[in-house]
């Protein structure tokens, strides 16, 4: 009768040891404290007679997961417990805690056009230019500069850690200007970087190297990755007013104050044009506020162009907000793109330029970028930047690329012409679209939300990103009127429900 | 000018005092700018040469960083106007002409590339071009792996070696529990700053014999032991560098009986597949053991070395995991550490690889390079063995012979390389390893002549 409860009592231990052994290998976090409960319950089974103190040996195969100390080798000597720690361990893994991350809400867009069989279906969610049959494009002198290379038989040494020398130098001059003084005078460090986040992202943990108290300034909204980049950098930030959705415009006001603001000293990222994702820039005259602000603060600014040439058609114009605040003497950093001029996106080509008060500035920032990149990548991939220089360095190559350029700024400009014809003619209520046309670049914000965004998926299957983004890259002229029929479906028909839904979205404006 | 420096001097302490003495309506002393002395905020500002705080520059502060010590040598090298100079600084391959090489499948497939019409450069996935992360697996690992039949693995692009290191040490620092990395002694100069920067606390177990110029097995057993459970433990699958010394196949045992006694998680940075002992399956050993007994285990991969195709940044990053279902969150996390370093992989060099990994005739090809690469080098390694016993050159020559891959640690001191640069115009990394991809039949004399001199004069 005794022997038989003992019996009882030993196996209820064993088996609550087994169930907090199990509970251990799964939550790190309270690992310590099941650890004691688990040991302590472990001697007391083991000071039962039952219990075999015979040393075993070490299964080699029995893999020990989990953090917790085999504090005493006694614990397994049972044989009971040698089968259980076997069971328990052979199918855990260490990386058991690590869950699944939420998907790229870009990228499923993407795969929710694939997944729509509609025959109506258009994807506005996709980030690269498409031809009027809305297919990818690449550039003729792309194609032409490739078998350049492949002619040459050229090398595939290491390039030094910021890059090839040929790209930084036609890429810096493309930028500012071959005939700018900050070019001539030798003050800017150029680094070949990984197209424009891998520019940023350098200059990111720049700025946190050596400013470490400084936070970055970006607008609301912005490119949705511009915070990752932060984020992961540690360098802190918090947003600045821009979007206004009354006018669909600018809230030039509300972008002023917030940049005053703010701690001496920020960083402002600024969209050098072709505002991602609302397509709204600061006038001529706008800029040269903003850039007072930013001088009266001690600001510095921060630029990010990826779409030099690619907005109105022209390099320089769309290099105009860049070069107005270095005539003004700023001190600034550039990062910057050939994905959509260039048509290279998976080259993952660009720069980050950065524009300093001396040559010698110059010299000892471009080797601080160096050893920055050196730890993240070693040295920048050649294949993109040979491309480029080949393009850029040839007269030849150059107008013809500019020509191309003009090609592309120009489809997309007539796209937005056809759009806001359409929506013009079509839509009674006399709303003011003329926004289309304001707005430049790749993307426009529609003005529409998110509950109106779903609608012009379900309804219409038009696939864009739910903050009303869509991308004129992804349209064609010959779809513009169904573009335009389901955009004043959406916006008329959801409009009471929409407001109601919007009014209790609040988006947070600054991060930890 | 004085104002100049002092400001120069105050830096991030003084900005911040006198955005301080501004707010309070102060004239801090030493600002006489423009900017500083305006406290009326209507009053327009005068443009200065720059818009930095005191009328300096903002990056007054920015150190030179030095120069990158590897790097660095054929920077002086190439300023040396001696016809008899040789670098046998950087590791990459070259010929017995001394000419950097590509490889001739690569510039086939190259070919094959650039003329294929379909060709788009739209962006990759963020884990890279899908063929070139299932062929890589399957190089490392052997296409028979239970691993990959099981879907046990996540593979990612990665920009070569360095940026694979870089994404999985960044990944471990988020979600392995243990954030203590443990690296040989000595090792790849970038190795301590990879893992630095990806968030990791870096320590070392002892690795080289300076005695015997070869393994000292004991002190690594005895590290490894210390080391805490779960620390994560960096091994060079083949081909040490700088060291060229690796365990036996048995030694290899030890270690992994030793690391999955102790929970240690594997690295493996495999940056020679191939290129050491010219057979990939061979090179491979000491991953595929690790990964045959069920654990995990992370590999780092490169194709600079084996395949020449250094400065396209080819690489590729593998997580082998307990379970398929670990391993599709797992690739859902790397992809949070990918987006925001640069969103995705360029697809140039990881097409070639994939060209040539998938098409049966290619492949064969550059198996039949790879090791005429790797043949030229032991035979470098040979002739320089050879070259010092002709000299009777005193001391024990042998590791040249027994050392694999790209490098040679020769065990000459910091003053007897200064020696060989300044007299012989031998270029090398001041710990006193030697490329021998650097090595031609021609240039082995004159480096036996260096290293004779060398030790002969300077002890």
């Amino acid at each position: 009768m005794v022997g038989s409860r003992r019996l009882l009592i030993k196996n209820g231990v064993v088996v609550v040891y087994v169930v907090l052994s199990v509970l251990r290998w799964r939550s790190h976090r309270i690992l310590r404290c099941f650890d004691r409960m688990a040991s302590a319950l472990a001697s007391v089974a083991l000071s039962a007679p039952f219990a075999r103190g015979v040393p075993l040996p070490e299964n080699p195969m029995v893999q020990r997961i989990g953090a917790g100390k085999i504090h005493d080798n006694r614990l397994f000597k049972g044989k009971a417990f040698r089968r259980v720690s076997m069971a328990v361990s052979v199918n855990v893994s260490r990386f058991d805690g690590v869950t699944m991350a939420p998907p790229d809400p870009i990228l499923g867009v993407s795969e929710a056009f694939r997944a729509d069989t509609s025959d109506l279906k258009l994807n506005l969610g996709v980030g690269a230019y498409r031809t009027e049959e809305l297919q990818p494009y690449v550039l003729n002198v792309v194609e032409k500069a490739e078998k350049l290379m492949l002619e040459r038989g050229e090398n595939k040494e290491y390039l030094p850690i910021e890059g090839l020398a040929a790209f930084n130098k036609v890429t810096a001059e493309l930028l500012f200007g071959a005939d700018n003084p900050v070019i001539q005078e030798g003050r800017v460090a150029t680094i070949q970087g990984l197209s424009g986040t891998g520019s940023l992202r350098l200059a990111a943990a720049f700025i946190q190297r050596y400013f470490s108290d400084a936070k970055a300034l970006i607008s609301s909204p912005t490119w949705g990755n511009h915070k990752n980049i932060f984020n992961d950098a540690r360098v802190p930030w918090s947003e600045y007013r821009y979007y206004d959705p009354r006018t669909v415009g600018l809230d030039f006001d509300g972008m002023v104050a917030d940049i005053k603001a703010a701690p001496d000293g920020s960083f402002v990222l600024l969209h050098g044009c072709a505002h991602n994702p609302t397509g709204i820039d600061p006038t001529p005259d706008q800029w040269e506020k903003i850039a007072d602000v930013i001088q009266e603060k001690n600001h510095i600014p921060f630029f990010d162009v990826a779409y030099q040439g690619f907005a109105s058609g022209s390099l320089d114009a769309d290099a105009y907000s860049v070069r107005l605040f270095v005539r003004r003497g700023f001190e600034l950093l550039v990062a910057q793109s050939y994905s959509k001029n260039l048509g290279l996106y998976a080259e993952r080509i660009g720069a980050i330029n950065v524009v300093c008060s001396s040559p010698d500035a110059g010299t000892r920032v471009k080797s601080q970028l160096k050893r920055l990149a050196r730890p993240m990548y070693s040295n920048p991939p050649v294949h993109g930047a040979r491309i480029v220089a080949n393009v850029v360095g040839d007269p030849n190559l150059f107008n013809e690329w500019k020509q191309e350029m003009e090609l592309m700024a120009g489809r997309i400009k007539n796209v937005r012409q056809r759009l806001y014809e359409n929506l013009s003619q079509k839509d009674e209520s006399g709303k003011d679209w003329s926004f289309v046309l304001k707005q430049i670049g790749m993307f426009s914000y529609t003005g529409l939300n998110k509950v109106q965004s779903e609608h012009m998926m379900d309804k219409w299957h038009i696939y864009m990103t739910k903050d009303g983004r869509i991308s004129l890259a992804g349209l064609s002229l010959s779809k513009c009127e169904y573009l335009a029929d389901a955009i004043i479906d959406s916006f008329h028909n959801l409009f009471t429900a929409a407001l109601l839904v919007s009014k209790l979205v609040r988006p947070s404006k600054v991060n930890v | 000018m004085g104002d100049a420096n002092m400001r120069a001097e105050l830096g991030s302490p003084g900005r911040r005092l006198g955005t301080l003495a501004r707010h309070l309506g102060v004239d801090y002393s030493p600002a006489s700018s423009s900017l500083m002395a305006s406290h009326n905020a209507s009053e327009i500002v005068t443009p200065s040469p720059t818009a930095g705080s005191y009328g300096g520059s903002v990056f007054t502060n920015v150190a030179q960083a030095p120069e990158d010590p590897i790097l660095g040598v054929t920077v002086a090298y190439n300023n040396d106007p001696s016809p008899v100079k040789v670098n046998l600084g950087v590791g990459a391959y070259r010929t017995e002409e001394g000419k950097p090489l590509v490889l001739n499948v690569v510039r086939r497939a190259e070919q094959l590339l650039v003329n294929d019409p379909s060709r788009v450069k739209e962006y990759l996935p963020i884990t890279g071009l899908a063929d070139f992360n299932k062929l890589s697996a399957k190089l490392i690992f052997g296409a028979d792996s239970p691993a990959i039949q099981e879907n046990r693995v996540a593979t990612v692009q990665c920009l070569s070696g360095t940026g694979s290191l870089r994404v999985g040490g960044e990944f471990l620092a988020r979600h392995h529990h243990e954030r203590t990395i443990y690296i040989p002694q000595p090792t790849w100069g970038n190795h301590p700053k990879v893992f630095t920067l990806a968030g990791l606390s870096v320590k070392t177990y002892r690795y080289y014999d300076p005695t015997t110029r070869g393994l000292n097995f004991r002190g690594l057993l005895e590290d490894l032991s210390m080391a805490p459970h779960g620390a994560i433990v960096l091994l060079h699958a083949c081909a040490h560098n700088p060291t060229g010394v690796d365990p036996t196949l048995d030694q290899w045992e030890q270690i992994r009986l030793l690391m999955r006694s102790r929970g240690l998680l594997p690295f493996f940075d495999s940056a020679y597949q191939g290129f050491a002992s010219g057979n990939l399956e061979a090179d491979a050993q000491s991953v595929r053991m690790f990964v045959a007994d069920g654990g995990e285990c992370l590999t780092a991969q490169s194709y600079a070395k084996n395949m020449g195709l250094y400065g396209e940044r080819v690489g590729a990053l593998s997580i082998v995991c307990k379970s398929a279902d670990v391993a599709v969150k797992v690739e859902s996390q790397l992809k949070l550490v990918i987006r925001p370093m640069y969103s995705n992989p360029p697809i140039h060099g990881a097409s070639i690889v994939a060209t040539v990994l998938k098409d049966g005739e290619m492949y064969q090809e550059w198996t039949i390079e790879l090791k005429a690469m790797a043949e030229r080098i032991i035979s470098m390694r040979q002739q320089l063995f050879d070259a010092l016993r002709t000299r009777g050159t005193a001391g024990d020559w042998s590791h040249i012979i027994k050392q694999i891959g790209m490098f040679t640690f020769t065990g000459l001191n910091r003053e007897q390389v200064t020696f060989m640069t300044k007299e012989y115009h031998i270029y090398m990394t001041s710990d006193g390893r030697i490329s021998m991809a650097g090595l031609s039949s021609k240039t082995v004399p004159h480096l036996a002549d260096a290293i004779h001199a060398a030790v002969s004069r300077i002890k």
